[in-house]
């Protein structure tokens, strides 16, 4: 799915995402993390307000919110691009050069790992390992998976995406 | 074969690699020339067929028998369309495995053992009618109406099963522990948090036969008296949530969940629950913790999980592949089971075979099956001539097994003499180019990263370890360094509290255990002996080997590469980083590596 760049969402905004996602939840009960997983699905990434008011619904300190948050790779801290490529540095790619097509696609979108381009388009992400270990190197954008790479054609792929997007 | 004009099913391999291969676009040509050219074929999806290293797959069955096709593209699908199943004459470039014929890629398939993934790449995945077709949900009708909580556990027990998770304990042993519990609600959860770098056995399963999990997994709950269950997914496998909440939404209104399951007095409930991108949830106090809502910190154990697990009520917690072989254990019985394997390591395992192999992919093959089998005659050896070095088993928390143990068994206790663990089941496989220090590097940088930082040593102790790999491998490595690295390994072995800290040295201690000359090249010499560390590399062009074909000047993205065409070309070392596409693009073998 693609995320849309939220910066301009206001806190009453803010707020009434959190209201209706907690509306939700019938159970408090271990309701903390599944919440701020949707949160973050409709907003892109979890704002201080968005945290702030979660802990107001779910009856938790802020503190505790912000701790969640902060422990889990999932979440969001700042906005992202509207697409998020992410590279996967599992063994199997590890192996199979996946550190170049990383440096390959930072170098093409000009961004540091984990950072957003500057038009908004991309953020990248290494993560952990996609699963698709017989296609290394593997790249994901959004929910589609690119297999195979070399960093030639990672570029390539990069480039194309989403080419009216 | 079923209600179709012309007798011919066409099965589509629809999982997370097969998708990724391009799959999708196969099953869209299929299903758009079908519809052109008003063929009755039955056209069905279906999880993981196993032989990934051949996707996009597709089977093809005619009344003439069985035709699995490999390396599937659109353009491939017409032919398939025309010559097979319209012409009657399978598409011989294409086929893979054929019912009737000897082809090479059978001794992939020769050896394995498919229990566990019994309907894996033959049902659709998201059509409980096909598991029921396939037998599925007799093994719980059996245990529900023929049998007693304490004889499903002693079936169990006689089969030998040990969690497939990594340790290898006796899954009958933990169930007992749960049962003989009187507090309630006793929970059940299902480990599918496969964090391990490298390993899909799980995502495999829970894409390809999800019901097979929940079956083991109710039968499991009525051994134990649990009525809730939880199954714990990472969030990064997408299509085994969906699936498997499909599979829920199923079961619960055919009869398989819910009240009064079958008719019998047992009821149970199944949620499924997304993880939110930790390594440490794997384990399982830090699962539970998750659950809870709090962040994924371990905490010690007694008091163990099966007394005091999820909001402090007995909990029993299995990996995906402990449920998944549980169905057919109860339908089978357990001397069926125990007929494969060792004495001590029952059944068959589930392995991720990937890195430098052949034919990479989900094999699953009996427990205590020669390592080398697996490697060279399943896998199909080491590709483009290179030479085998090691194989990782266990993923960040196993080890390195070298070429003088490649003829162990593979069972728990054989592997765990090496140094290394069975672990979840991913099996990567390093060749001569690849550096077991970067290795080491590479999985230290894993748990030092995921490391919850509850406990000093690990917090601190790994990243010790990382900085001094970081060193090494940047030609920066000191006199003592690599007895540095032994010496903060045992300690953070011996002074954490968790799985994570105490088998994230593993990896470190096993390949200074089997390659220290690598450790010491690097340390002593500043080299790196096979070729890839950037910092102690350079490349350059043999001018005996090229002919000036500047096709590398035209793939290096720093344009680090000059020369005239026809005469030999140089690198310019300074602009040079090393992304050895050059190398990759030289069909003389004139780039070389220093």
């Amino acid at each position: 799915m693609a995320n849309t760049v939220e910066t301009g969402a206001s806190t009453s905004e803010v707020h009434a995402v959190v209201d209706r996602v907690a509306a939700g939840f019938t159970d408090a009960r271990g309701a903390l993390i599944p919440m701020l997983q949707r949160v973050q699905a409709e907003l892109g990434y979890l704002p201080p307000a968005a945290m702030e008011r979660i802990a107001v619904r779910a009856g938790v300190s802020p503190a505790k919110v912000f701790g969640v948050a902060s422990f889990y790779s999932q979440f969001r801290l700042k906005p992202v691009g509207r697409h998020i490529i992410r590279v996967c540095m599992g063994t199997a790619c590890h192996v199979q050069g996946s550190g170049s097509i990383k440096e390959a696609i930072c170098d093409e979108l000009n961004v540091e790992e984990g950072g957003t381009t500057e038009d908004g388009k991309f953020t990248v992400e290494p993560v952990a390992c996609l699963g698709c270990c017989s296609l290394a190197p593997v790249i994901m954008i959004d929910e589609d998976a690119f297999g195979r790479l070399t960093p030639d054609e990672a570029r390539k792929v990069v480039r194309n995406y989403g080419a009216d997007a | 074969m079923s209600e179709t004009s012309m007798n011919v099913r066409v099965t589509v391999g629809l999982s997370s690699c097969g998708i990724a291969a391009g799959a999708a676009h196969v099953y869209d040509a299929f299903e758009s020339e079908f519809e052109d050219k008003g063929l009755g074929v039955l056209l069905k999806r279906t999880g993981c067929i196993g032989m990934c290293y051949r996707e996009p797959l597709v089977d093809v069955d005619t009344p003439d028998g069985r035709v699995t096709y490999g390396g599937v593209t659109p353009e491939g699908v017409s032919k398939i369309i025309e010559e097979h199943i319209v012409g009657g004459k399978p598409v011989e470039e294409l086929m893979v495995r054929a019912d009737g014929r000897e082809l090479p890629d059978d001794s992939y398939y020769a050896q394995q053992v498919r229990l566990v993934l019994r309907n894996a790449g033959i049902i659709d995945p998201e059509s409980i009618d096909d598991y029921i077709a396939a037998g599925g949900y007799e093994a719980l009708a059996k245990a529900l109406s023929e049998m007693t909580p304490q004889e499903v556990i002693a079936e169990v027990k006689a089969s030998g099963l040990r969690g497939r998770g990594g340790a290898g304990f006796p899954a009958a042993m933990k169930w007992e522990l749960c049962a003989k519990q009187e507090a309630t609600p006793k929970y059940m959860i299902v480990n599918a948090d496969e964090g391990d770098p490298g390993a899909f056995m799980d995502r495999s399963i829970l894409e390809g036969d999800p019901h097979s999990v929940l079956e083991g997994l109710t039968i499991a709950a009525y051994a134990i008296g649990a009525s809730e269950g939880y199954v714990y997914a990472r969030a990064e496998y997408p299509l085994a949530v969906k699936r498997l909440k499909m599979a829920i939404a199923d079961s619960l209104e055919r009869g398989y969940l819910g009240e009064n399951i079958l008719g019998s007095h047992f009821s149970f409930t199944i949620k499924v629950k997304e993880g939110a991108g930790a390594f440490v949830c794997g384990e399982e106090t830090a699962l539970i913790a998750s659950i809870e809502g709090q962040r994924g910190m371990p905490r010690i154990r007694p008091p163990f999980p099966a007394a005091e697990g999820l909001w402090g009520k007995p909990t029993n917690n299995n990996n995906v592949e402990t449920y998944a072989n549980v169905p057919w254990i109860i339908a089978n019985g357990a001397d069926a089971y125990a007929s494969y394997g060792t004495d001590t390591s029952k059944g068959t395992k589930v392995f991720a075979l990937a890195g430098k192999i052949a034919r990479g992919g989900l094999v699953e093959v009996p427990m205590g099956i020669p390592l080398r089998d697996i490697i060279f005659e399943i896998g199909g050896g080491i590709p483009d001539g290179r030479e085998f070095k090691a194989v990782q088993l266990g993923g960040p928390s196993g080890g390195c097994v070298p070429m003088e143990h490649i003829d162990i068994n593979v069972d728990y206790e054989s592997v765990t003499k090496t140094g290394a663990i069975m672990g979840s089941g991913g099996m990567v496989v390093m060749d001569d180019r690849t550096c077991m220090v970067d290795i080491a590097r590479f999985f230290l940088q894993f748990t030092q990263d995921e490391s919850c930082g509850k406990c000093t040593f690990c917090r601190i102790g790994t990243k010790r370890m990382l900085e001094i790999l970081d060193r090494i491998t940047s030609g920066e490595g000191r006199e003592g360094d690599i007895e540095r690295l032994e010496e903060l390994g045992r300690q953070i072995v011996s002074s954490s509290l968790c799985g994570l800290g105490q088998s994230a040295p593993n990896p470190v201690l096993t390949t200074i255990k089997y390659f220290r000359h690598e450790y010491e090249a690097h340390v002593n010499e500043k080299r790196c002996p096979a070729g890839a560390c950037k910092a102690l590399i350079t490349y350059e062009i043999d001018p005996e080997k090229c002919v000036g074909c500047t096709l590398c000047a035209r793939v290096c993205p720093v344009d680090a590469i000059s020369g005239e065409r026809k005469q030999p070309h140089v690198i310019d070392t300074e602009l040079c980083t090393k992304c050895d596409a050059c190398r990759n693009a030289c069909k003389f073998e004139a780039v070389v590596v220093k």
